[in-house]
């Protein structure tokens, strides 16, 4: 009776039954009689016994025959989509430190959909043990062409033979990853026939060890027969393996600095909330309460400008201004499709309500550091508004109704020896002009959260700020006359 | 407790950070990539972890990994990378692990363009990838919910074992407001009971959906489709401004709402009765609620910035009635005056 037969069940490793897999046959695997997947299950399992690792171990079973390898493994399992599986390894590794990861993949899985992340996992010296299996061809899908498929090898999408100058040449995933630097063990062996099985052996624990000893990324690629697809008996497919296999891809181990190799041990993470207080700068800073004041009217103001002239530190700032005083504030930079290199500007909305739209299509207060934002935005600014502009821009002529101010900015940065500081000035001529509401003390004191990083600046900029008001003052002053 | 100008995108490592989130996986994406830059400054300073992962599969597929050791963990994109996670999500909702996806939606379809949209309201809320499943998506409309609905994702995430998205969209993402700092940070814990973390109890547990029993796939299924409903019964959230007599309700979710909101005062003071129904649940949609104000007689508008793929689900909630729509879509926001223009047409 096929329910008594012991194929796998029992070995070092492995389950004694299988019942996940369920059916008749309790200690029976599904693989093919001839199958190199049952070969390899003992190893991995016997393996894993010896060195006393099962329960750190999470076997990540790929698309393909090996699906199953949780029926049969006796440690932790997860599924993978198709290729994905050096990722969810990595997923598992950085979440749990000492958690054992062993990638068992195929060669389509690996080789084909899943190359990058082969590559990328290897590249970053990922923790894990994977385990390629090279059969050369799609098992469970029917027989199809594999990235490792020889040439001239007929497959179910191959009749006429794997022709190179259609379908490229066999992939040889060993020598590829052996270009990099970060891994610790490259071994290719085959699961042919008993001696090479014993060499086999000895890499599949090696790389296993390797984790163990948290040491880094390990690859093991085992020629491994498929008679079913491949159609051929027992003697067919170690002759296939020995001769045609091993001729197209030499056994070899590529690389072991395992002894090297220091171990990679991340630290615990921190959950504490002071520690979370400390990163985001919120230890001893006090919430402050936003008022809902329907007697503040909002407020909307856009800055503009060309990249680098302060639009949006400017911008940042005003919000800050605003934020200060307990208004609701809102602040917007515009991305439009000149966001490289061209002109910025941004939404700044002060209010004394929950406000609606943070993009500021017509604006109470249009501040312009250069002629194209004027230009642009000028016409959109609401009756009753006022535009400030740097007067590097020249003379202007605003939309009827509208307040224009031409403020010498740049030059007032200048003699304070702070040309990059022309924002700063501009915002002055804001705190004089703007009409926005906020008291005169807000300005500056908006620069203690934006000058936070560097406040050695602030005083600097105080008196800058201070200027620009000075010089709007005097250009009101001069206009009543 | 503190308060800080702070942008959307900022908020959401604030919010996953004291939701006791261990783990972000990402690729860079506009306009969702500050998330993934405050991620690789923030989660190593609390030694939390953090890869830059080689594509937006291998990202997800992290995540289906950290998920499956019974982490919390997080990833963020925005459409065109959203549509290459679907596969991933689709595994993650299927093996009924947890995690917390934000999709910072930019205009499409293809390349499209970097401006804002919410274009992925199909994509999030009607599974998106293969077979029958469904995400928990949740739709902030402001910088302290990008923070507090990334907190409450995680939560509801664990509670029931899937996968939720947040969906926001590059105005949001970009925008700065005063953020309100969590008071609380989560010390999360491993359930053993479903986990594979490489531990002695975690050893006889698997995660997989693969079912290749037909019996088995339909049982799994049908269990499924019984959380999901559980998810409907329970975790509907909405909110609403000025409804009480509203005989116009405008149905806006997201940065739209916020325009929206604007329009029901500015129709207010025009002595139109309107008021606004935000669903802050996208999936499960509030449709008992918005049922019986369409009972009631009420317009109803979808002001959303798609060509009307949240009005489907307005017009199944309220008994197929009549849903007018004001959309725009290509990377610029609805505009208030044609809110407006809609607001009196129905009037």
């Amino acid at each position: 009776m096929a329910a008594r037969e012991r194929v796998l069940g029992g070995h070092p490793g492995l389950y004694a039954e299988f019942p996940r897999k369920g059916g008749a046959a309790p200690t029976a695997t599904h693989y093919c009689p001839g199958c190199g997947h049952g070969i390899l299950h003992k190893l991995i399992g016997e393996a894993m016994a010896d060195l006393g690792i099962q329960d750190r171990c999470v076997v990540i079973s790929p698309v393909g025959c090996a699906v199953f390898a949780y029926y049969y493994l006796d440690c932790g399992h997860v599924q993978a989509a198709h290729g994905r599986a050096p990722a969810i390894g990595t997923g598992i590794s950085r979440a749990e430190d000492d958690a054992i990861v062993i990638s068992y993949q195929g060669d389509g899985d690996l080789g084909s959909i899943g190359l990058n992340e082969t590559i990328q996992a290897a590249n970053r010296g990922e923790k894990m043990a994977v385990f390629f299996i090279n059969n050369s061809v799609y098992g469970m899908t029917g027989g199809q062409m594999a990235p490792t498929t020889l040439i001239g090898e007929v497959t179910s999408t191959t009749p006429a033979g794997r022709d190179p100058q259609e379908q490229g040449y066999p992939l040889h995933i060993s020598e590829i990853l052996d270009t990099l630097k970060a891994p610790v063990y490259i071994e290719r062996v085959s699961l042919s026939d008993i001696e090479h099985i014993r060499k086999a052996r000895r890499a599949v624990r090696k790389a296993l060890e390797i984790q163990k000893d948290k040491k880094g990324y390990a690859f093991v690629e085992l020629l491994s027969p498929c008679p079913t697809i491949l159609r051929m008996n027992v003697q067919g497919i170690t002759k296939f393996l020995n001769e045609q296999m091993e001729k197209e891809y030499p056994l070899k181990k590529f690389r072991d600095s395992s002894a090297e190799a220091l171990p990679i041990i991340r630290p615990e993470s921190d959950y504490a909330r002071e520690s979370l207080d400390r990163i985001f700068g919120c230890q001893g800073e006090v919430c402050i309460e936003l008022l809902k004041d329907p007697d503040f009217p909002a407020k909307g103001v856009k800055i503009a400008g060309f990249g680098g002239q302060g639009v949006l530190s400017m911008g940042l700032a005003l919000a800050q201004a605003g934020f200060g005083c307990g208004r609701f504030v809102s602040y917007y930079p515009d991305y439009g499709p000149e966001q490289r290199g061209g002109t910025s500007n941004c939404s700044v909305t002060i209010s004394g309500q929950p406000i609606g739209s943070p993009v500021v299509d017509h604006p109470d207060v249009l501040v312009a550091f250069n002629r194209p934002s004027l230009e642009k935005f000028a016409p959109m600014v609401r009756k009753g508004g006022v535009i400030l502009y740097d007067s590097m821009a020249g003379q202007f002529q605003g939309p009827e109704g509208v307040k224009v101010i031409s403020v010498p900015a740049t030059e007032i940065a200048t003699e304070h020896g702070a040309i990059q500081a022309a924002n700063t000035a501009m915002f002055g001529a804001l705190m004089q002009a703007g009409n926005l509401g906020l008291p005169r003390e807000a300005y500056g004191d908006a620069f203690r959260v934006t000058f936070a990083k560097k406040p050695r600046l602030i005083p600097k900029n105080l008196e800058i700020l201070e200027a620009g008001a000075v010089a709007v003052r005097v250009l009101e002053m001069a206009a009543r006359k | 407790m503190a308060s800080q100008l702070l942008d959307g995108n900022s908020a959401v490592i604030v919010g996953a950070l004291y939701a006791g989130c261990d783990c972000f996986f990402g690729y860079p994406i506009t306009p969702a990539s500050e998330i993934l830059q405050q991620a690789s400054k923030f989660f190593p300073l609390v030694s939390r972890k953090f890869v830059q992962a080689e594509s937006e599969e291998a990202a997800i597929n992290m995540v289906y990994g950290a998920a499956t050791a019974g982490h919390r963990v997080l990833a963020a994109s925005s459409g065109p990378g959203m549509s290459l996670k679907q596969e991933g999500i689709s595994y993650i909702a299927g093996a009924e692990l947890p995690c917390v996806v934000v999709d910072i939606c930019r205009a499409g379809p293809g390349l499209g363009n970097i401006g804002p949209e919410q274009s992925d309201y199909n994509q999030a809320c009607k599974g998106g990838g293969h077979g029958c499943y469904r995400n928990i998506v949740l739709a902030p409309s402001s910088v302290q919910e990008m923070c507090d609905l990334t907190r409450k994702g995680f939560d509801l995430a664990f509670k029931y074992r899937n996968p939720v998205i947040i969906l926001a969209d590059g105005v949001l993402g970009h925008m700065v407001e005063p953020l309100k700092f969590p008071e609380e940070a989560a010390v999360p814990s491993i359930d053993t009971s479903w986990a594979v973390a490489g531990k002695a109890e975690t050893r006889g547990n698997l995660v997989t959906s693969i079912q290749l029993n037909f019996d088995e796939l339909e049982t799994h299924n049908l269990k499924l489709q019984a959380k999901y409903d559980r998810i409907r019964e329970n975790e509907t959230e909405y909110d609403g401004y000025r409804l009480e007599d509203a005989d116009v309700i405008l149905v806006s979710y997201g940065i739209s709402s916020r325009i929206a909101r604007s329009a029901v005062d500015a129709a207010r003071k025009e002595g139109i009765k309107a008021g606004l129904f935000r669903p802050i649940s996208l999936w499960p949609f509030p449709e008992k609620e918005l049922r019986s104000l369409a009972e009631r007689g009420a317009r109803l508008i979808s002001v959303e910035m798609s060509e009307g793929q949240m009005r489907e689900d307005i017009r199944l909630a309220s008994g197929c009635r009549p849903v007018e729509l004001v959309c725009r879509y290509g990377g610029r926001l609805i505009e208030l005056d044609a809110v407006m223009k809609k607001i009196r047409e129905v009037a």
